[in-house]
């Protein structure tokens, strides 16, 4: 075996002090095979060393937590002893060196994390974004990543329900791809990765280990460079099929109480998997490495331990249950060995052909693991851009809604999700393209809505304001179909943590998705860290998603975004404060990529929630939409595509300008359509509860009018805003 | 009445036509496919999915499962068959009844509500079916039905075209084509008509809060007919 020095510790992606101190607490040089192991743990994508000081101050607790941070994913209670059970994960640097396997395992990986905790998965959501589109590799990477997520949701049968596609040039040389899941679970039957008593078997379960993704956690901790190309083969390879096995098996095995400990082999594969039981039950374990079902021969121990091979579990399992759960195994054709057992040495000891070949305390590989205090750089509030008549002469409210609706960020995304299966399992009831999407709980009366969001450039302008407002968006996404936000989920994909910006971009959007999560009392439950997102020394936008959950308590009060009765009126709630930088409308239309994002004000954001939420409750609104990109009139326009229904707006007389109205994003806004008999009933309410609202306009038919502005035909502005993608991707 | 909805390995749309099943009145049993019998049933019904994850080609490897001989066995005493999307291709894999299914015209898995004209001559599926033209769903890779033009003929000549993409209004035409499929064509019966494939699946719209409710009218129609 080759002597480990320094230089194999740097080239294992470890720094030198790293290095001196492995070699310090071990009392002696590591081997290969233990430096591979220790590479692996203490990698940022593992150990999450630059970023734990700061995620330890997250709001993670709540009434209707089950689990937060820590298992393989959270865990919330949905009352009737129902628990869902969610995470949202990211797979950015596989997927831009290969597209297709690199998003289709990141589903892949995200569906075991849920299923391993017992539930079944009842729906996907992704959020995937990319370079400019006018970067000449764009489009394929799109295709390639559309296609994996498909690939593979498809297959396995768990509707993908909702998403988020942006492009932006800071990810012209690193995409990001965050999956999410969600399963349903009853409450007394949750399966956790903390191992617990002695000699107890460990199992290892589901495909054979081959070759692929040796080192993928390392890759991921590492920023790109001239050969990425190189580093195709430690891309994982995915098979939805063998997953659709593994998930029936481990819900078969499950029936009983046969499983003490189960953890999937993601990151890291076997090392990890088996530190992590170990660790959480303190306890030590014995694996005998060739016993592992290899698909490729003269397999080392090095490669063993660090494949990242997909579709495999390991478990730690009652004595005597060994015979039923191969029966079970056996049955879906899967691989299933006996691989070692739990110890009270407290070292994860391997043996290979009766060889001792590594032999490490356990807590050398987790407790141990560096973690820094990185220096980080505060953000100053940019100064506000003072826009002017003259910036919007020679401009028409009209022309400006057409040329936003078929721009890159706010057209339609048909053409993605029409190629994810979002119906299987027959619970769909609201599909993409909406506010959130929403799956009844089957066989019950109540339903999930999920949804995913990110918004780069205002986290990029000023990361804390950024950080709290997509808090906020997500949980007026939920409020919009009528659902009662539980809790969150987040994927923090930023740059170089060694950069003091960077760091700071970090730090300050986490602390304002903090600050926001804490006010409206919507915790955080699980989540995950994707740092050195940067290609050549530059970074991409600071891109936190978040996942949101809430609970419709009977499906059939949800509701959805189309517009649908003409006669009807329409108010927004939330007050409109003329805020235009950062918008769609001053960067695509008046090119100022400068200014502050819009301000949040948390208070109003939960009042004006709360109200819409019973508003719609008490059934007095007929659709909902929140205003986001583009403001109100795009807003409006969506609501219309929709539901093929026009608007004749009033004559605005307030004292912003026309294009401050219908364009600025402020935030906590709401556009609602009520019934005309109900609003004087609706108006009350927000009286009552302090709701700022305008009435601006009457549902009609086909067209949109606007005064002094030429007609819009709502058919024509579908076309458009459907279009564009479409052709995009064809030509 | 009795049904039987095999499960193979992949299979993904099994309890959904379970639920639907049940929800319409039938006693609905679950199949594993590596038994040899059929329970006593009026109905089977091979479901949509991945079987064996697609590979070698959709629905092969399906087709040559322990099941199969009793299912052909059932089918060719005149036994009633419904092949839905992957349980479609391992009916044409089977040879049960005439044709392909090629890859979707534009390379893309397509996952929408589609319409279709229901044939409602000589068979038990859509006789007095009170919709003839049914909002139904698609979500397939493989499902450009193909087949010779002398097959064609003959099962044009027969009857045996079950159901065809339309618009809202029943025309069929290129532009209600969702993927590319020879004169339309989403599903066929074999030449007793006792066998129906086709590539929609009814089990997923079955209730008004779904994406249509018509695959209400497929069910209890097929139920009336079958008492």
């Amino acid at each position: 075996m080759i002597e480990v020095n320094e230089k194999i510790a740097i080239d294992h992606g470890l720094k030198k002090d790293e290095y001196k101190k492995i070699c310090e607490l071990l009392k002696r040089n590591p081997n290969l095979t233990e430096l591979g192991i220790f590479s692996a743990m203490w990698n940022e994508h593992c150990s999450y060393k630059s970023s734990k000081k700061h995620l330890k101050k997250l709001n993670t607790k709540g009434k209707k937590v089950i689990q937060g941070p820590g298992e393989n994913a959270g865990v919330i209670d949905i009352g009737d002893d129902d628990a869902i059970v969610f995470k949202i994960e990211s797979h950015n640097h596989p997927s831009f060196i290969e597209p297709y396997q690199g998003a289709a395992t990141g589903v892949g990986g995200i569906l075991r994390d849920v299923f391993t905790m017992g539930a079944r998965p009842i729906a996907n959501l992704n959020s995937i974004h990319f370079g400019s589109t006018s970067n000449k590799k764009t489009k394929s990477l799109l295709r390639g990543v559309v296609q994996g997520i498909g690939g593979y949701g498809n297959c396995i049968g768990v509707p993908t329900i909702a998403g988020q596609t942006s492009f932006d040039e800071s990810y012209n040389g690193n995409i990001l791809v965050n999956a999410m899941t969600l399963g349903l679970v009853k409450k007394d039957k949750i399966f956790y990765s903390k191992a617990a008593g002695l000699n107890k078997p460990v199992i290892y379960v589901g495909s054979k280990t081959g070759r692929d993704g040796i080192h993928g956690a390392s890759m991921a901790s590492a920023k790109f460079d001239d050969k990425i190309e190189e580093k195709k083969p430690t891309v994982q390879v995915g098979d939805p099929f063998t997953e659709k096995l593994l998930l029936e098996a481990c819900l078969e095995l499950m029936r009983d109480d046969s499983i003490i400990a189960i953890q999937d082999m993601g990151a890291a594969g076997l090392t990890s998997s088996s530190v992590e039981m170990a660790s959480k039950g303190k306890l030590g374990i014995e694996l005998h490495l060739d016993k592992v079902p290899c698909r490729e021969e003269n397999m080392s121990p090095y490669e063993i331990m660090l494949s990242e091979s997909q579709e495999r579990m390991l478990i730690v399992l009652e004595n005597g249950k060994e015979k039923k759960a191969k029966e079970i195994f056996d049955k879906w054709n899967l691989d299933f060995s006996i691989i070692g057992k739990t110890t009270n040495s407290k070292n994860i000891e391997l043996y290979f052909d009766k060889n001792k070949v590594a032999n490490i305390p356990i807590n050398l590989l987790s407790e141990e693991a560096p973690e820094y205090d990185r220096k980080w750089k505060k953000s100053k509030l940019p100064q506000k851009i003072k826009f002017t008549k003259k910036d919007f002469k020679n401009l028409k409210i009209t022309d400006v809604l057409k040329k936003i609706l078929a721009s890159p960020n706010v057209c339609s995304k048909e053409w993605i999700w029409e190629q994810y299966d979002h119906t299987v399992m027959g619970d769909t009831i609201q599909k993409p393209g909406g506010d959130a999407g929403v799956v009844r709980v089957h066989g019950s009366g109540k339903a999930i809505a999920a949804t995913v969001d990110s918004s780069a450039s205002y986290c990029y302008a000023h990361p804390l304001s950024g950080g709290k407002q997509i808090v906020c968006e997500t949980w007026r996404n939920l409020i919009c179909v009528g659902a009662e936000p539980i809790a969150i989920t987040n994927c923090l994909n930023f740059g170089n943590p060694e950069k003091p910006e960077n760091m700071g971009e970090f730090v300050e959007c986490v602390e304002g998705l903090n600050e926001a999560s804490k006010y409206l009392d919507f915790p955080v439950v699980s989540g995950n860290v994707s740092f050195y997102n940067e290609t050549k020394d530059k970074g991409i936008k600071p891109t936190p998603t978040i996942g949101g959950v809430g609970l419709i308590k009977n499906y059939k009060d949800m509701i959805t975004m189309d517009l649908k009765e003409t006669g009807n009126i329409i108010l927004v709630v939330g007050k409109t404060e003329g805020h235009l930088d950062q918008s769609i409308f001053a960067k695509e239309v008046l090119n100022e990529k400068k200014g502050p994002p819009p301000e949040i004000n948390l208070f109003n954001e939960k009042n004006n929630g709360e109200t819409i939420l019973k508003l719609i409750k008490d059934n007095l609104i007929s659709s909902a939409h929140d205003v986001s990109l583009g403001g109100i009139i795009t807003g409006i326009a969506k609501m219309c595509i929709k539901g093929k229904k026009g608007m004749n707006f009033y004559k605005y007389k307030g004292l912003l300008d026309k294009f401050e109205f219908f364009y600025s994003e402020d935030q906590g806004r709401y556009i609602i359509e009520v019934k005309k008999e109900n609003v004087d009933k609706v108006k009350k309410i927000l009286h009552k509860n302090s709701n700022h609202y305008d009435l601006i306009g009457e549902v009609i038919e086909d067209n949109i009018l606007i005064n002094d502005e030429p007609t819009l035909s709502v058919d024509k502005l579908a076309e458009l805003n459907k279009n564009w993608l479409n052709k995009y991707m064809v030509n | 009445m009795k049904s039987s909805v095999i499960i193979f390995p992949g299979s993904n749309c099994d309890r959904d036509m379970d639920v639907a099943l049940k929800k319409f009145g039938f006693k609905n049993k679950m199949v594993w496919h590596n038994d040899n019998v059929i329970p006593k049933s009026d109905l089977v019904v091979l479901p949509g999915g991945f079987s064996y994850g697609d590979y070698l080609r959709c629905g092969s490897i399906a087709a040559k499962s322990n099941i199969i001989n009793s299912v052909v066995e059932f089918a060719n005493k005149g036994g009633l068959v419904i092949g839905i999307c992957n349980g479609f291709q391992i009916l044409i894999e089977t040879g049960l009844v005439t044709g392909a299914l090629l890859r979707n015209k534009y390379l893309k898995f397509i996952c929408k509500n589609i319409f279709v004209k229901a044939n409602k001559t000589h068979n038990k599926y859509f006789n007095k079916i009170k919709k003839d033209i049914l909002e139904l769903h698609i979500a397939h890779n493989d499902g450009n039905y193909f087949c010779s033009e002398d097959d064609l003929k003959s099962m044009q000549d027969n009857d045996q075209i079950a159901v065809r993409y339309c618009d809202s209004n029943g025309e069929i035409s290129e532009n209600s084509n969702p993927n590319g499929s020879i004169q339309n064509i989403a599903g066929v019966f074999n030449e007793k008509k006792n066998i129906l494939g086709m590539m929609p699946h009814p089990e997923r719209v079955i209730d008004n809060c779904l994406s249509s409710n018509d695959g209400s009218y497929f069910f209890e129609n097929l139920l009336s007919n079958m008492k």
